[in-house]
């Protein structure tokens, strides 16, 4: 069964900037253009992933998760 | 000529109410906010939790971000200000001080890190990334500061249960020395939400109890068999009486005395001769003799040691006089580094309605406590001018506050 990382990143998002409306967000674009999201807001959604998924994202990648698409593009192959 | 230090604001969040009106209210009708509560490993037992919306001054992220104990504090900084009629937006931000006693903070977050830990095989490398700007020992103060954009001083002042005094007495002296024109200050507490302080004082033998919880607290009683733990925060807006006169502010009283000293002989257990020391200092800084005291505000936590402590010196000052003593625990328990402003705020009102609040769930007087001052039972009428607050914590730390009400 695939994995819906689109979906599993929004829900760590959602979990992490609680405040934020993630109806309107384009995947193409950067998520802290579009959101509150600061530097502790990333390390919150790294240790997100590594807590509930056991994925590891290397602070060099940091900038992978830049948009909704990039996350998925690069997070996929570790959930597969 | 020294300035003038006057209480033009209140913000509170007590096991008995959200607001200084509803806190004074449930206090003279005698109502007790202490609960049967479930605590981590320990089951139910009593404790005193506050209801306030944490969402009505911060926002979720901020929160998650945060700690209880910077809850607590931005709620009551934030009705400080309503209650001052300030608009922080609208005056320099840089001439504001925060300053906040407080007994710790932290532990709430640091506990279920722990839990957290052991659930996850001991990974530290799930440790959160928050936990470090959640303990630091200024963080309650700095979380405020986040939120209202106040760009004065901040910090806390770790006095253990002295810390409501202790923080108000840091505003005064603030602005006495020039470094701000206004503060937020008096204490917060988010003990009841850890286990580890009802794990504690169980095993010291000090932890209250009774068949009703709201009776758990029973200062002066013969019967008191310990504390009842709370959490709750009481911060006040303080300014200079010319800067309250000149935006028409109402005055809550004026801070006319104020002392703290320490022990320096046991880690718990109090000191009579210290408390009289600071009483009397208190006194002779805002030139005032004992017949000139109307109300003292106990600390009276309900242990036996404390309680017989304080009322020695509480005789040894004020024996002979017409002063009112009340207490307050057994009404919101013991509220830790909240206790201190919390108490002293439910008797300010006294000014207005002429009314000494009583003491309640002491239900027989300890000899060695007695006292003809002693209001218990019912709300006593009487002209109040002056009010003294006793607050003291662990290490030996002892503080006492003197307001007056304002007369020109």
């Amino acid at each position: 069964m695939s994995v819906d990382v689109k979906k599993i990143v929004l829900e760590i998002i959602e979990d992490v900037a609680p405040d934020e409306d993630l109806g309107g967000l384009n995947p193409a674009e950067s998520l802290r253009d579009q959101l509150d999201l600061d530097s502790m807001d990333f390390l919150d959604i790294v240790m997100e992933l590594r807590k509930r998924h056991k994925v590891e994202v290397p602070s060099e990648d940091y900038p992978r998760l830049a948009t909704l698409d990039s996350c998925v593009e690069y997070l996929s192959p570790k959930f597969a | 000529m020294r300035k003038r230090i006057v209480i033009t604001g209140v913000g509170l969040t007590s096991p008995i109410g959200n607001s200084l009106s509803e806190h004074r209210v449930n206090l003279l009708e005698g109502k007790s906010g202490i609960k049967e509560t479930d605590v981590r490993y320990m089951g139910m037992l009593p404790a005193g939790l506050c209801d306030f919306d944490e969402f009505k001054h911060q926002k979720k992220k901020a929160r998650r971000r945060g700690t209880r104990a910077g809850s607590i504090s931005i709620y009551c900084a934030n009705e400080a200000l309503i209650d001052a009629n300030i608009d922080i937006n609208s005056i320099d931000k840089s001439n504001i001080g925060v300053f906040i006693g407080s007994t710790e903070h932290g532990n709430v977050e640091t506990e279920e890190e722990i839990y957290q830990l052991h659930q996850n095989n001991l990974d530290t490398n799930l440790w959160s990334i928050h936990h470090n700007p959640r303990t630091v020992a200024n963080s309650p103060a700095g979380e405020v500061t986040l939120n209202l954009g106040i760009t004065g001083p901040h910090f806390c002042v770790g006095s253990a249960c002295a810390g409501g005094n202790m923080g108000l007495i840091q505003g005064v002296q603030q602005i006495l020395l020039g470094e701000v024109e206004a503060a937020i200050c008096g204490g917060i507490s988010e003990s009841a939400q850890t286990f580890g302080i009802f794990a504690a004082f169980n095993s010291q033998g000090a932890l209250g109890s009774h068949e009703d919880p709201a009776k758990a607290c029973r200062p002066l009683s013969t019967d008191r068999n310990g504390i009842a733990i709370s959490e709750g925060g009481c911060l006040f807006y303080i300014e200079t009486l010319e800067s309250a006169l000149k935006r028409g502010a109402k005055i809550y009283g004026e801070v006319t005395g104020y002392a703290y000293n320490s022990d320096a002989t046991d880690f718990v257990l109090p000191n009579t001769e210290r408390q009289i020391e600071c009483m009397n200092k208190a006194m002779n800084r805002a030139a005032k003799t004992n017949d000139q005291i109307d109300i003292i505000s106990l600390h009276a936590t309900g242990t036996s040691a404390g309680d017989i402590n304080e009322m020695n010196a509480v005789k040894s000052v004020f024996e002979g006089t017409n002063v009112s003593v009340n207490f307050t625990k057994g009404h919101i328990g013991h509220c830790m580094g909240a206790a201190g402003s919390l108490e002293l705020a439910g008797n300010l009102l006294a000014f207005e309605d002429g009314l000494v609040h009583q003491g309640i769930n002491c239900t027989q007087i300890d000899p060695e406590c007695d006292f003809a001052g002693l209001v218990l039972g019912s709300p006593k009428e009487k002209n109040i001018e002056t009010i003294l607050n006793n607050s003291f914590g662990m290490l030996g730390i002892n503080s006492t506050v003197i307001i007056e009400k304002y007369k020109e």
